[in-house]
């Protein structure tokens, strides 16, 4: 059985939710998907000791009571024609179709994989963040954040909420770099507030820049890490490190339908002005279509969400402030880009796909290799991950078209997929859009 | 002087006739358009199987063969001895099984039948209704793009050359000539798999689309590489869809799950359909795997000829032209008798099989 709805939007973060409230309007059905057991994506994600943010409260006070339907711990794994979306919950496996789709499905953090990363102890930053929300006891911790972009603060700030002793917050992106992303910031009134809230809350934190972690060490677990500005190095002990060199966008769900994707590094979905992909009656808004934070996630959403339900009176209110967020997608990216030594970090030897336990070996250096080649050989992007972590560590540190010779031929599961989920899946060799 | 003898395409032929030629004293050179295993070799499952069927020849020698090449760095070939196990549904299955057992037994090759409660202790994910199995313990596993890797290096190191990311784009009368123009003398075995009618188009073939389903590593264990009795109908089945269950354990602990053979479809994207049709299939005859996750779905082309044998021997009116191609399901583990044929052919000395059933004259037209 398949429920039809007006508007089905997959991911319940700022984006999402926004989304859910503006396409609403009494006797409109709308559904909102997302894996996690509750709304609020990776930002909003729920904390039981702490009360809800004030915007999330507010967002979700007047969708409790809309009649949007929330379909939480519920994933996307397929599309049959329509398309019709397979959803997996830990209980069974639905069909849902909308006459219009929104795909709000987030980003996740990118790891650069360096000499010891896979010992325990190392975390993403985020990953950490998470945990900490979700009970890893934290208090009186030592913990060092390393990598790059305004995650490594936000992190910062829950984990010292959490009781843990923050050492330091390592930044890659040398002092210059950091003082022109701040005096150009204030252009955004809302992500200013944003870091000035975080920045008052991290005083005691030291914030070194142009310094990236070269090594993690330990015998069973970190116990030190090595910091290095290409010159000198330095150990500082600690007994978890948070990594994490920015967010790269959830394009699977989207790329698999066919929705045209933009930019080369690491893709995102691509939208018009209104944030309608390159398929009819398809929508995309917030990070999965480029990293800019939450607060232009929300914009997008909110402006998406009407698009979507061809309100157009609406949709020009919303115009000129979504595409000033967006420039902050750009500012972003200039000043927190990626320098060369970081993204060699990784040896020969250093485990490249975690899933696998594989390496390079062989094939590291500068000599290009054949991506499918490789991956054949090392299994390289081939374990549970499918490939999500790696083939975007390596699109940063090889020369070669891993992940665009990856995207350009994408297979259903989105997600490992229970074997009756599959057993069961209908018609739709090739899910066909909607017109 | 040493025969120069080029051959075209580095799957699991090519490498297995490269080493065979560079054995037999040849000077050999291999040509392959992207990387060695970039084609259907990559795709396959690896089982290393005697059938009973048109195939027995080749395949009983093939594992004869195989062990010799695994007795050295078996590890690099990722090998297991699962053995065979054929799952006989029904009664019927059962009555075919023991024709099979009796047809495999007078060529030398042992199995067993397993009554349903020896099934039962041999493989407990197994259904409890099914009616028995025969074990064929001599079967194997490789992982294919390892095994062509070694196979390749075997050769090179007894002084086979490799170009990769080269590709042949005509026969010459005395060798062929390269993308770009460049042209390379010797006599030429055309072991391009789905891709030989490119550069033979006198000789027949189809592609049969063929899923394949991984799982993650967390399933039951099971031993054995299990095949339900019927799947033999399905490679011999003339057209249309047809499934059966084909599951191998892999020596991560994963399930590798097949096989689907479709006719005249040619889009490699993954069927949503036939995913679900293999999978029903693989649940009937192992119904506790239905929680465990399945991370990646893939397909590929099995070039099949009009009769499924494939092409090994010479090709009539070409001149020094040898076709190794054409191996439908089985190329993995039949390329190692094929290699051995031809370099027999091509040497026009015996051969320990008889090599006119798979002579390409016979299906010229
Ligand atoms: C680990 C992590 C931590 C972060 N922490 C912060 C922070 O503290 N402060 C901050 O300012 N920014 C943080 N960010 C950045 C944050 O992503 C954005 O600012 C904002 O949350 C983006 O909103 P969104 O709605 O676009 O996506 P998200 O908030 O990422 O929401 C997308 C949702 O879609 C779900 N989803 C994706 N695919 C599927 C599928 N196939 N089926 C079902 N559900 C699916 C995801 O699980 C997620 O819940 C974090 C990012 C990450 C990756
Ligand atoms: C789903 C599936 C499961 C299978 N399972 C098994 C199994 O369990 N056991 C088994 O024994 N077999 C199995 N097979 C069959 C087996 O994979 C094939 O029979 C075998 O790989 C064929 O090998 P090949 O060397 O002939 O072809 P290929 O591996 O395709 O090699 C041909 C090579 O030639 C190259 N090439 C093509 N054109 C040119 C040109 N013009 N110039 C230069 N190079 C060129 C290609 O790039 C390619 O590398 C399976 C097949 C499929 C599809």
């Amino acid at each position: 059985m398949v429920d039809v709805f007006d508007l089905v939007i997959v991911g319940a973060g700022p984006a999402g939710l926004e989304a859910a409230r503006s396409a609403f309007a009494p006797g409109r059905r709308i559904a909102v998907v997302d894996d996690n057991p509750r709304p609020g994506g990776q930002i909003w994600r729920h904390d039981p000791t702490q009360d809800p943010p004030r915007a999330f409260r507010s967002l979700w006070d007047h969708l409790d009571s809309s009649g949007t339907r929330f379909l939480c711990s519920h994933r996307l794994v397929a599309f049959e024609s329509g398309p019709t979306l397979v959803l997996e919950s830990p209980t069974g496996t639905r069909r849902i179709r909308g006459e219009r789709l929104l795909f709000a499905c987030g980003a996740r953090e990118l790891f650069l994989p360096f000499p010891g990363w896979t010992l325990p102890g190392v975390y993403g930053a985020g990953g950490l963040q998470a945990l900490a929300k979700g009970g890893l006891p934290v208090a009186g911790r030592t913990v060092v954040l390393a990598g790059s972009g305004p995650l490594l603060l936000a992190s910062a700030v829950t984990l010292l909420r959490h009781g843990a002793r923050v050492e330091a917050i390592i930044e890659q992106a040398p002092t210059g770099e950091v003082a022109r992303f701040l005096a150009l910031l204030p252009r955004w009134p809302l992500q200013t507030l944003a870091a000035l809230a975080l920045i008052r809350r991290l005083i005691r934190v030291p914030y070194w820049r142009g310094v990236w972690v070269s090594g993690a060490r330990g015998r069973d677990r970190l116990c030190e890490v090595e910091v290095t500005d290409g010159r000198t190095n330095r150990i500082l002990p600690c007994e978890a490190l948070g990594t994490g060199y920015g967010l790269v966008p959830n394009i699977e769900a989207p790329n698999l339908l066919g929705c045209k994707l933009t930019g080369s590094l690491h893709p995102a979905v691509a939208v018009d002005s209104q944030g309608e992909t390159s398929l009819p009656g398809i929508y995309a808004a917030g990070e999965v279509t480029g990293i800019g934070g939450v607060g232009r996630a929300r914009l997008q959403g909110a402006l998406a969400g009407v698009a979507a339900m061809g309100e157009t009176q609406r949709i020009h209110g919303l115009l000129g402030r979504a595409r000033h967020a967006n420039a902050y997608v750009g500012h972003l990216a200039q000043h927190f880009r990626l320098r060369e030594p970081v993204r060699r970090l990784a040896g020969p030897a250093t485990v490249v796909c975690r899933c696998e336990d594989a390496a390079l070996g062989p094939a590291h250096g500068t000599s290009p290799v054949d991506p499918r080649a490789l991956r054949l050989l090392t299994r390289i992007g081939m374990g549970h991950c499918q490939g999500r972590i790696c083939l975007h560590a390596l699109a940063e540190t090889r020369p070669e078209p891993f992940l665009r010779e990856w995207l350009a031929r994408p297979r259903p599961p989105l997600f490992p997929t229970r074997l009756e989920t599959l057993a069961g899946l209908g018609d739709g060799t090739n899910p066909v859009p909607p017109t | 002087m040493a025969r120069d003898l080029i051959v075209v395409g580095c799957g699991i032929v090519g490498a297995c006739t490269a080493l065979a030629a560079q054995q037999a004293g040849f000077r050999t050179q291999l040509v392959e358009s992207r990387f060695p295993g970039a084609g259907v070799s990559a795709a396959g499952m690896g089982h290393l199987v005697v059938l009973d069927g048109p195939e027995l020849a080749l395949s009983a020698r093939s594992l004869e063969l195989w062990r010799e090449i695994l007795e050295r760095n078996p590890r690099s070939f990722e090998y297991r001895q699962t053995g065979t196990l054929w799952v006989a549904e029904s009664g019927a299955d059962q009555a075919a099984l023991a024709t099979r057992q009796a047809t495999l037994a007078a060529a030398g090759i042992a199995s067993a039948w397993l009554d349903p409660r020896a099934l039962n202790l041999e493989e407990p994910a197994l259904a409890p209704d099914l009616a028995g199995g025969l074990l064929l313990p001599g079967d194997g596993i490789v992982y294919p793009p390892k095994a062509v890797h070694e196979l390749l290096t075997r050769a090179v190191a007894l002084g086979a050359t490799v170009r990769c990311g080269r590709r042949v784009t005509a026969l010459a009368g005395d060798g062929v000539v390269l993308e770009g123009g460049e042209h390379l003398a010797g006599e030429v075995v055309v072991a391009t798999g789905g891709a030989g009618s490119e550069l033979l188009p006198e000789l027949p073939l189809m592609a049969r689309k063929g899923h394949l389903v991984i799982t993650d590593v967390s399933g039951p264990s099971i031993r054995h590489q299990l095949v339900e009795a019927g799947y033999t109908q399905g490679v011999h089945a003339p057209s249309g869809l047809s499934i059966a269950m084909n599951v191998q354990p892999r020596p991560t602990g994963q399930l590798l799950i097949g096989s689907s053979r479709e006719n005249g479809v040619f889009d490699p994207a993954v069927s949503t359909e036939v995913t679900a049709a293999l999978v029903r299939r693989a649940l009937r005859f192992l119904p506790g795997l239905g929680r465990l996750p399945a991370t990646r779905i893939w397909t590929g082309f099995r070039p099949a000829t009009p009769d499924g044998l494939p092409y090994i021997g010479h090709v009539p009116g070409r001149g020094p032209v040898w076709a190794a191609f054409g191996h439908e399901g089985l190329g993995i583990t039949t390329a190692p008798a094929t290699a051995e044929l031809l370099v027999d052919r091509i040497l026009a000395r015996g051969s320990v099989l008889d090599g006119a059933p798979y002579d390409p004259a016979r299906c010229l037209g």
